[in-house]
């Protein structure tokens, strides 16, 4: 049974997107923390740095793996989890939750419409992933 | 066999006793008096290091009871796929040993090392003729370091020739220090797929060689254990587009006296000294990585090559010739790791071209053999008959539950060093036998007995794997904490 | 065949099981065209004793310093190598393992690694040391890549008292990366500080300060680190660990990371390799070191252990993204250096510099009494220094070795600038003996 909430966005790299009024709130899915195993760093931006949509923002680290952060959408850090240097296993335990990484000021709000929806996203992740 | 659980834990630090030595040092002999009278006293420690306090006892004891914690080749079979663990022979080490060599200096005046740079120049020679190439340097401090000299060149090459190139293309199953040492180089890599059958993707390499690609690098044979026999055809192709040819020489073991890079169309080549020529593994170093390269790469060669000169006084000289203006410079600071050199020169001498063709034989041989006892129980990657080594794929007992890691942690208890695993990454739970040919018949059968054991096991009592190791020294360590928390030195517990 | 166990019975055997009859079989994807059609054309097998005789021949012909006197430097020092060394490092658990990826395999391995690093880190005064790299050169070129990584810049500023062949390693490894390697020259034996202060711009990822530097003086890496640190960039000390007893550590003295030398830890000289490349950096670039790191974690049921750790840097796992190509570390070199640390343990260590910087003052004071002789730089030195003679030095190291004594290195194949220089090194091994008999052989040499 697939842990993909309704109401977030995703991308095809395994990152989900929460709408926020004019920012959006970042991270990656449930499938990818499971893909990744336990989660030993995260290297995320500082406030202030800027982002584009599906342009590497972050790394995130496991044991065994490392993969690129890429942003849904574009704009400017305007927070950061500062959780996740003291305690990274929080992406692993609670990914939509308490382990969310960035929020963006966005750009440009259009950029929403090219993201999947929930049920696309769980067909991405039916599939194998890719 | 070996030091099983209770384990030995202690590290040095915690075996110390103030006041407790082990050196032997003279009194000082010359009347210069206390260091403060000519050292400043702003560069003086205020206070000696940190370090253990210790008797000659207390380290002889404390490592030779860590060593018992190790597996080493002299005390098991030791499978690695790509690593080549062929016995390291007892005459090397002595040879490397004697004082003529241990005991020189680098910097010693040519005239006064001709020895050295005979053996180095005699080494260069056999390297040479066993590659089928025109030129070896032996500076490399090992494979990677003689995969970026390979770049380097392969990139000087093309700008002397007024191009500047921008990609190089490796195979997706290719040893992770192909596109690292690449990257270092400076160039983009593009990944090229593998077949149904486990070779290069020749419709894939057609489609990226192209005149802004620099090189295509392969392992020969790959890292599936198969000669890609179309390498002809492929180095026909990259040539056609001025595109240079590099070998991975990590299996050369496979192809000693039988084939050569040069042969096959190779432009560069690497040897791994340390795999091939039995220069011992040492825990994970000293390697030795040599490069060698067709005529057209020389004038790239790292500096300083070693010579012959004819000598008006001493009939032929050696010397090291730094007059290479188009040379791409230098690996590291001297001029190559002589005491491997010393080794696979003693090794090469040893065998002989008779002996190293059997290597060659020998390995194949026992690499299809081990193959043949296990085909029926793990899931091979790829049709035909291997080459030095083989890869199956623990793909069955996955299903059970039960993956290539576990079973590499079963076999520590059964008494083998585990198989390569997880590589290549493009054959799903990977098991990579290497066995070499130094292994007799009845190794590879306790090995294989082994093997099919655990396959059963998988079957029918699958906790019995999951649960390995039961007797190693420690057991399933958490790799996550290491991560997550690391602490990469020790330090005294905090006070209570 | 010598090394190969199966006999032509055995071979029978396998091939029935296998299924074939003759291994040719088994090579039938090599393309006929591609089959070497002779045997490999090199001299034909040796027995052990013929190879034995041959090799040692070969060995004779070398000037080793059993044979004569050695006050050779430039990286590479005749230190005693304390006897349990070689024993404890030629039991095959140690020496014939591989890399410990198994941990519950390799935990002798991995604890000396880990007791290296906690030693090395010591010594330099950073907060990490990695399992060691390949030399003292490769490192510090090692330590350029992760400065323009860190900085995002790519100037790297390099005193002229940096080895020479080092930085001839720096130039190659920064060629993908396209560095600009920028030079600042001496003054009197010790970098230029003035100098220095220009050429460090907002460009410049690193500035390298070698000390004792190749000429054998003594730097102030604190000056150094203070300007570097001004321009925001990092300073890179290059520190032979076997002075680091009594030295201050470069870490003391606000350097980024620390690279070095550390052949005189108990590896034997063989030629120049292999060697021992340390390096030390703060906890905060950790992530961002080359090379192989070992950490403690606890295993299933408690207990203490030790695996390879922060993996996902190196190459087999981020391949062209890594932060280095290494693959192998000098883990046996590493483990002789771990062991001549115990033995030297705190005192020890103090005391070889202590010797070696005494005896290379004794040596300065004696050949300085040779009419033409001096020293070339008033700076203070530590165990090398750089003598300017009379005569050519190439000559006179000729006339030197008649007497059993390696002299030096002249310093003109380094740095023409110096021509009619010497570079002499002194260690602990050096008697009085042979230091008054060198002053004797000189003046002759040069009278």
């Amino acid at each position: 049974m697939a842990n993909v909430p309704a109401e977030l966005r995703y991308t095809r790299e395994h990152e989900w997107a929460k709408l926020e009024g004019d920012r959006a709130r970042i991270g990656i899915t449930a499938f990818a923390q499971e893909q990744l195993g336990d989660v030993v760093f995260v290297e995320l931006p500082k406030p202030g740095a800027r982002v584009a949509a599906m342009q590497a923002f972050g790394v995130v680290e496991s044991v065994k793996a490392v993969s690129d952060l890429f942003a849904p959408l574009s704009g400017e850090v305007v927070e950061v989890n500062g959780e996740l240097t003291k305690k990274p296993e929080i992406v692993n335990t609670d990914p939509y939750g308490q382990g969310w990484m960035i929020v963006v000021k966005l750009a440009d709000p259009r950029e929403i419409d090219a993201l999947m929806r929930a049920e696309d996203y769980e067909k991405v992740i039916a599939a194998g992933g890719h | 066999m070996h030091a099983t659980r209770p384990a030995y834990d202690k590290l040095v630090f915690e075996l110390s006793s103030p006041g407790r030595f082990a050196h032997s040092l003279p009194e000082c002999d010359v009347p210069t008096g206390d260091v403060s009278a000519f050292l400043p006293a702003d560069h003086l420690r205020p206070e000696p290091p940190e370090l253990p306090e210790v008797s000659e006892v207390d380290v002889i004891r404390h490592y030779s009871r860590l060593s018992q914690m190790n597996y080493g080749v002299d005390t098991h079979f030791y499978p690695l796929g790509s690593c080549t663990m062929k016995y390291n022979p007892k005459l090397n080490e002595d040879m490397a040993r004697l004082p003529g060599f241990s005991r020189l200096h680098p910097l010693t005046p040519e005239w006064a090392g001709q020895g050295a740079l005979r053996l180095m120049h005699e080494l260069a020679r056999d390297l040479a003729e066993i590659s089928g190439m025109d030129h070896v340097s032996l500076q490399p401090a090992a494979g990677a370091q003689g995969e970026l000299a390979g770049v380097l060149m392969i990139r000087a090459y093309h700008l002397a020739r007024g191009e500047r190139r921008h990609k190089v293309l490796i195979p997706d199953s290719a040893h992770g220090t192909n596109p690292a040492s690449t990257a270092l180089a400076g160039y983009t890599v593009v990944q090229l797929r593998s077949d149904e059958h486990g070779e290069v993707d020749l419709g894939d390499l057609e489609q990226h060689v192209d005149a802004d690609v620099a090189a295509f690098m392969i392992t020969q044979p790959n890292t599936l254990g198969l000669f890609e026999s179309r390498i002809h055809q492929i180095a026909e192709r990259c040539h056609a587009k001025g595109v240079q040819v590099y070998m991975d020489g990590a299996n050369l073991n496979a192809i000693l006296g039988i084939t050569r890079p040069g042969d096959l169309g190779f432009d560069v080549c690497h040897f791994n000294l340390h795999k091939t020529f039995t220069t011992p593994h040492g825990g994970g170093g000293p390697g030795s990585g040599p490069v060698g390269i067709k005529e057209h790469l020389a004038p790239f060669l790292p500096t300083p090559v070693i010579v012959k000169r004819a000598s008006v006084k001493n009939g032929d000289e050696l010397a090291l010739d730094w007059n290479r203006p188009q040379s791409i410079g230098k690996l590291q600071a001297f001029w190559g790791n002589f005491g491997m050199l010393v080794r696979a020169y003693s090794y090469i001498r040893t065998m002989g071209p008779d002996g190293l063709r059997a290597v060659s034989e020998n390995a194949v041989l026992n690499a299809n053999y081990v193959l043949s006892r296990l085909e029926d129980h793990y899931d091979r990657s790829a049709p035909g008959p291997c080459m030095h080594e083989c890869v199956l794929s623990a793909r069955r007992q996955k299903r059970l539950g039960v993956s290539a890691m576990d079973i590499a942690k079963r076999l520590l208890d059964l008494g083998f060093y585990a198989p390569s695993t997880y590589f290549p990454l493009i054959v799903e739970e990977a098991l990579m036998i290497e066995p070499t040919e130094t292994e007799s018949k009845e190794t590879l059968d306790a090995f294989c007995d082994a093997m099919i054991q655990i396959a059963r096991e998988a079957e029918s009592n699958p906790r019995v794997i999951l649960d390995a190791p039961l007797t190693t020294p420690v057991r399933r360590l958490d790799q996550t904490l290491a991560a997550r928390q690391p602490q990469l030195r020790w330090a005294p517990p905090s006070p209570r | 065949m010598r090394y190969i166990s199966n006999t032509p019975a055995q071979q029978r055997e396998m091939l029935q099981a296998i299924g074939v009859a003759s291994v040719e079989d088994l090579l039938a994807r090599i393309p006929p065209k591609a089959r070497l059609s002779r045997p490999l054309n090199l001299p034909g097998a040796l027995a052990e004793t013929d190879l034995v005789r041959h090799l040692r021949r070969m060995a004779g012909e070398n000037a080793g310093a059993d044979d004569v006197a050695c006050f050779l430097g430039g990286g590479v020092y005749d230190h005693a190598i304390p006897s349990p060394i070689n024993h404890l490092i030629s039991r095959g658990e140690f020496f014939t393992a591989y890399t410990p990826y198994q941990p519950e395999a390799s935990q002798g391995t991995l604890r000396t690694v880990f007791e290296y690093q906690t030693m090395m880190a010591e010594l330099t005064g950073m907060d990490v040391a990695n399992a060691s790299v390949y030399d003292g050169a490769s490192s510090l070129a090692e330590a350029a890549l992760m400065a323009h990584s860190v900085t995002g810049r790519d100037g790297i500023v390099l005193s002229r008292g940096v080895n020479p062949l080092y930085r001839q390693v720096v130039e190659t490894y920064g060629e993908g990366p396209e560095l600009r390697l920028r030079s600042v020259p001496l003054g009197d034996g010790v970098t230029d500080l003035g100098a220095l202060r220009k050429a460090v711009t907002d460009r410049v990822a690193a500035v390298v300060v070698q000390s004792p530097n190749f000429f054998g003086c003594l730097e102030d890496l604190r000056a150094a680190a203070e300007i570097a640190h001004g321009a925001g960039a990092l300073l890179v000390a290059v520190s032979d660990p076997v002075n680091l007893g009594l030295l201050t550590p470069p870490g003391a003295a606000g350097a980024d990371i620390v690279v070095g030398e550390g052949q005189g830890l108990g590896v034997p000289m063989s030629f120049g390799g292999p060697n021992l490349g340390v390096f030390a950096t703060r906890k905060e670039l950790v992530r961002r070191m080359p090379g192989r790191l070992v950490g403690a974690t606890v295993d299933l049921d408690g207990q203490r252990g030790f695996v390879l750790t922060l993996q996902t840097r190196e190459q087999h796992i981020r391949r062209e993204k890594a932060t280095s190509n290494i693959c192998t570390n000098v883990a046996l070199c590493a483990l002789m250096a771990t062991i001549y640390v115990a033995i030297m343990g705190k005192r020890g260590l103090r005391k070889v510099g202590e010797l070696s910087t005494a005896k290379a003052h004794y040596a300065a004071a004696e050949l300085t009494k040779i009419p033409g002789v001096r020293l070339r730089f008033a700076a203070p030195f530590f165990k090398e220094f750089t003598l300017q003679l009379p005569k050519s030095p190439d000559r006179v190291v000729k006339r030197l070795l008649k007497e059993r004594i390696l002299g030096g290195v002249p310093v003109k194949a380094f740095d023409r600038q110096y021509k009619d220089c010497l570079l002499v090194a002194v260690t602990e091994r050096r008697t009085r003996e042979e230091i008054d008999a060198y002053a004797a052989a000189l003046a002759a040499a040069v009278a």
